[in-house]
């Protein structure tokens, strides 16, 4: 079982943010390659979340520049972001709590749905063709993430760790040659975070995509990730496999504090 | 029926081309098959499989879910005279090892990526396994190992050879006779290695035939498939009387879907263990309880009315301008909408099997006016020996002998039976085979039981459990130790039961509280407890105790056979019987031996007539450590009853 590894897809290039005058990324540099999954970890408040934003066009940082397939932007804009095919999943859950698993996965077709609302309404022609075009992906994507069953649930209704499978799901549907996702296995019991990575592998493995992701559980991320970043106070202390930064000192030092 | 499965399929092919035969839902659609879809894929996989080297009379596993292409492939095994051998998609890997050695099995196909994890981890075990073929190819991409192949790439490798050579697969399918062996079903044996039981498609369509004559069944039935395929019910139903009948069967999307599948499908024909109907009574009563006052209150009434006139009606017999009114006035209020929930509008005929199923759950589905029935039969019969008949159900008997079905009762108490259903014989294992089939041609149960006075056939227990008391007032009486235990464990508020009396001058018995619903009644009561054990020694609910002891004492007052099998006295236990403490086996079943010996001085106490004893029990928690209970068990007669006299 081995997957190839392609050439650099997201290249973050110096970056350095700042709030007033906190700063919350200095001088960050990393690639991500192709079809693997890169991990950033990092202590809380380490800027983990922030370095997400920032390739995702959520914040603009005030130094670096990025550089997706090839093209280089000193600021990520959010919508052009997912138009280049970049999805993500949040750690607090976007999701829209009165509505049904389905029609929450069906906003992520959004970007791909050709006809206009007008037609859309009424559900005309070429409307309809498409909608019926999108609600098999949709399916698919809930065939893949085995949620059948809450299918016409009101996402609200559903336990914590379901919830998170939905947001994987609404992320999937945009077909993402990039996923982001941030924390995804926070606050889930064991069996929902051996789920959650049995689906991360099979988003990367099934459909190819490039999957970073930021995650505090250690032993999940050096499990299922091929490279890792690590971050603490807003710079970057390690970088490499993780076997490499499981034997970093400075790794260690920040995750399990130094002897004074 | 002087014929096989392939033949029948085939026919149905002939006869109803564009009807459908299979349906499973897949991206939230019903996707339907017809016979000629079906019958072109299993040509196509018989075909491959023959290139693959597949030989007649060859054994080959099928592990998985019900899904349409792993009926086919059952399918286009018979078609070439090999033999299917369903095993339990849920079990672990090694108990695969021993079917796969004992049948030199070659071949497997298998539903998805789970299950060929768990053969390629056995696979260093057993040698002869070379071929897995697998139905979904998720997660399989990049697995490389020899010998594994998508059921697709066999299907259509066997469609192109099918073309060279078209009069191949009719030929085999002619040279199968009706005597050939058509499936074998492993038999999970409480002790030893499990045991293959081996049919014939004589032996399988006879008694399918046998029980769809017997409710005319006919190719307009709907039917469910969830339960394991491996388990002989699940394949009577879905497969032997799918081909006979040539009905629609129905896959669920998934294992978590069935309910929604079934409200979708509304099936005509039903089929569940006991355990089903209850999981579905407990789901309809908790959301009941959080209902409205007003919506809580009609049901109640309504509930009332259909336990009232509803089974009476069921069983044909009048009830009245009033109870008509009633309860016709309910069925449009209450009776239809809940069916409709359950998926059981259309439900002509729904059977239950395999467990005692407890009076009470077993009228509210014949109160709210679903048809359910009981029947008895095993693995060994091919399933259909006695079946309830419409207007005839009841909860304590499973039905009079079917068409084909000769029946009787040993001198030991022991039903034996005879029909064109049973057995060839276990697979390999001539000593077990001349146990329960004998050379005059009958087959022994090991079931204990008797034909009523209305014909029908009551089980008791299992013939190796039946005591007789002796000494005492009641000195010889038959004891069925199961029997009583279901009687208490049919109160909502028993959980388990051991019940003894064999060779001893009365039947005394030890009881669990069920923590869930005692604690419930407890607070609902303001009673106050600091935990199981505390809670089963209050005062309170020994007497709720005593009350179902003596009910079920009356009721075993009325049997003439068991009367003497009363209960004289019982203790509450201090502790809940645990299968890691080794009271219980793995299926939930008590340990009667086992909890003797461990309770040895409550046993003593209970016929000694001590009022009180102390016990000091140790135990294993889930995370594995061990720590101890204690208590002092208070001990409690009961009032047992003159037996009824009978006017017969």
């Amino acid at each position: 079982m081995s997957k190839v590894i392609g050439d650099v897809i997201l290249d973050v290039h110096n970056i350095s943010l700042n709030f007033g005058g906190v700063k919350a990324l200095s001088d960050i540099s990393f690639n991500v390659r192709e079809h693997e999954i890169r991990a950033i970890i990092g202590p809380n408040g380490a800027g983990k979340s922030s370095m997400l934003n920032c390739i995702n066009g959520v914040y603009t940082p005030q130094q670096g520049n990025i550089t997706f397939r090839g093209q280089t932007f000193s600021h990520m804009d959010s919508h052009q972001v997912a138009v280049m095919g970049v999805a993500r999943t949040f750690q607090n859950l976007a999701l829209f709590k009165g509505m049904s698993v389905l029609d929450n996965i069906m906003t992520g077709r959004n970007l791909r749905m050709k006809s206009n609302l007008l037609l859309q309404a009424i559900r005309f022609g070429p409307a309809e063709r498409e909608e019926i075009e999108h609600r098999r992906k949709v399916e698919e994507i809930i065939d893949f993430l085995e949620i059948q069953p809450y299918r016409k649930t009101p996402v609200g209704q559903l336990p914590y760790g379901l919830q998170k499978r939905v947001d994987l799901g609404r992320a999937l549907a945009l077909e993402p040659q990039v996923l982001l996702l941030d924390e995804p296995m926070a606050g889930m019991n064991v069996e929902e975070k051996q789920d959650m990575c049995r689906f991360i592998l099979d988003v990367n493995d099934e459909f190819g995509t490039t999957v970073v992701l930021i995650e505090h559980d250690m032993g999940v991320v050096m499990d299922i990730s091929d490279r890792v970043v690590v971050l603490d106070y807003g710079k970057k202390i390690g970088d490499g496999t993780p076997d490499e930064v499981r034997k970093n000192p400075e790794v260690i030092s920040a995750y399990l504090g130094t002897g004074h | 029926m002087n014929t096989t499965f392939p033949r029948l399929l085939l026919e149905h092919a002939a006869r109803r081309p564009l009807a459908t035969a299979l349906r499973e839902k897949e991206y939230g659609i019903w996707q339907s098959l017809t016979w000629q879809a079906l019958a072109e894929m299993v040509k196509g996989l018989a075909c491959g499989l023959h290139q693959a080297g597949l030989q007649r009379g060859e054994h080959v596993i099928v592990v998985g879910a019900n899904r349409p292409r792993l009926y086919a492939s059952m399918l286009a095994v018979q078609s070439l005279g090999a033999i299917p051998v369903p095993l339990y998609q849920d079990a672990v890997a090694t108990e695969y090892v021993f079917p796969i050695n004992n049948a030199d099995v070659r071949f497997a196909v298998v539903e998805n990526q789970e299950q060929v994890d768990k053969l390629l981890e056995i696979r260093p075990d057993c040698e002869k396994l070379a071929h897995i073929f697998f139905d979904d190819p998720r997660g399989l991409r990049n697995y490389q190992q020899v010998g594994l192949a998508s059921l697709s790439d066999l299907q259509d490798k066997g469609q192109q050879f099918a073309k060279q050579t078209p009069t191949f697969f009719d030929k085999e399918v002619a040279i199968n006779q009706a005597d050939d062996v058509a499936a074998m079903f492993f038999t999970s044996g409480t002790t030893g290695n499990p045991k293959g039981v081996v049919h014939t498609h004589r032996s399988l369509l006879d008694r399918a035939k046998a029980g769809a004559d017997f409710d005319h069944l006919s190719e307009k039935e709907e039917v469910l498939a969830y339960m394991p395929p491996a388990w002989i019910g699940q394949n009577i139903f879905s497969y032997a009387q799918w081909l006979c009948c040539g009905y629609v069967v129905n896959c669920p999307e998934s294992v978590a879907t069935v309910n929604i599948d079934l409200k979708e499908i509304g099936p005509t024909y039903y089929f569940a263990p006991p355990r089903v109907f209850e999981g579905m009574l407990t789901t309809v009563m908790i959301r009941m309880e959080d209902a409205s006052a007003p919506k809580r209150g009609l049901f109640s009434y309504f509930m009332d009315i259909a336990r009232r006139y509803g089974p009476a009606r069921m069983d044909g017999q009048s009830i009245g301008l009033w109870g008509q009114l009633i309860y016709g006035l309910g069925n449009v209020l209450i009776y239809g909408p809940l069916r409709n929930n359950l998926g059981f509008s259309r439900v002509r005929v729904a059977y239950t099997a395999g467990e005692a199923i407890g009076p009470d759950l077993f009228n509210f589905y014949r109160a709210i006016g679903i048809n359910l029935k009981q029947l008895y039969g095993s693995t060994e019969t091919a399933v259909f020996v006695c079946l309830q008949p419409d207007n005839q159900a009841r909860a304590d008997t499973v039905g009079v002998p079917c068409a084909g079905v000769e029946i009787k009762v040993s001198a030991q108490g022991e039903v034996l039976v005879k029909s064109a259903g049973l057995l060839k014989g276990y697979y390999k294992n001539p000593e077990a085979t001349a146990e329960v089939l004998t050379a005059d041609g009958w087959y022994h149960t090991n079931d204990a039981g008797f034909i009523d006075s209305h014909g029908h056939l009551k089980i008791i227990d299992r013939v190796k459990d039946v005591g007789r008391i002796q000494g005492g007032a009641s000195d010889g009486a038959m004891f069925a130790p199961k029997y009583v235990e279901n009687k208490l464990k049919f109160f909502p508020h028993i959980k388990e039961v051991v019940a003894y009396g064999d060779g001893r001058d009365k039947v005394c018995v030890m009881l669990n509280i069920d923590f869930e619903a005692v604690g419930n009644w407890a607070e609902r009561r303001n009673l106050g407890y600091a935990g199981y054990t505390d809670l089963a020694q209050k005062s309170e609910v020994y007497q709720l105790m005593l009350e179902c002891v003596e009910k079920v004492n009356a009721d075993l007052a009325a049997d003439a056979l068991l009367a003497g099998s009363q209960i004289s006295r019982f203790l509450v236990l201090h502790k809940e019987l645990d299968a890691d403490d080794g009271e219980l086996t793995r299926t939930n079943k008590v340990r009667r031996g086992f909890i003797a010996d461990k309770y040895a001085v409550l046993v003593d106490a209970l016929y000694q007539g001590l009022a009180e004893q102390f016990i000091e029990t140790a135990v294993k928690f889930e995370d594995g450590r061990t720590g101890s209970v204690s208590a002092h068990l208070r001990l409690m007669d009961a009032r047992t009853f003159a037996p009824v006299e009978h006017a017969a």
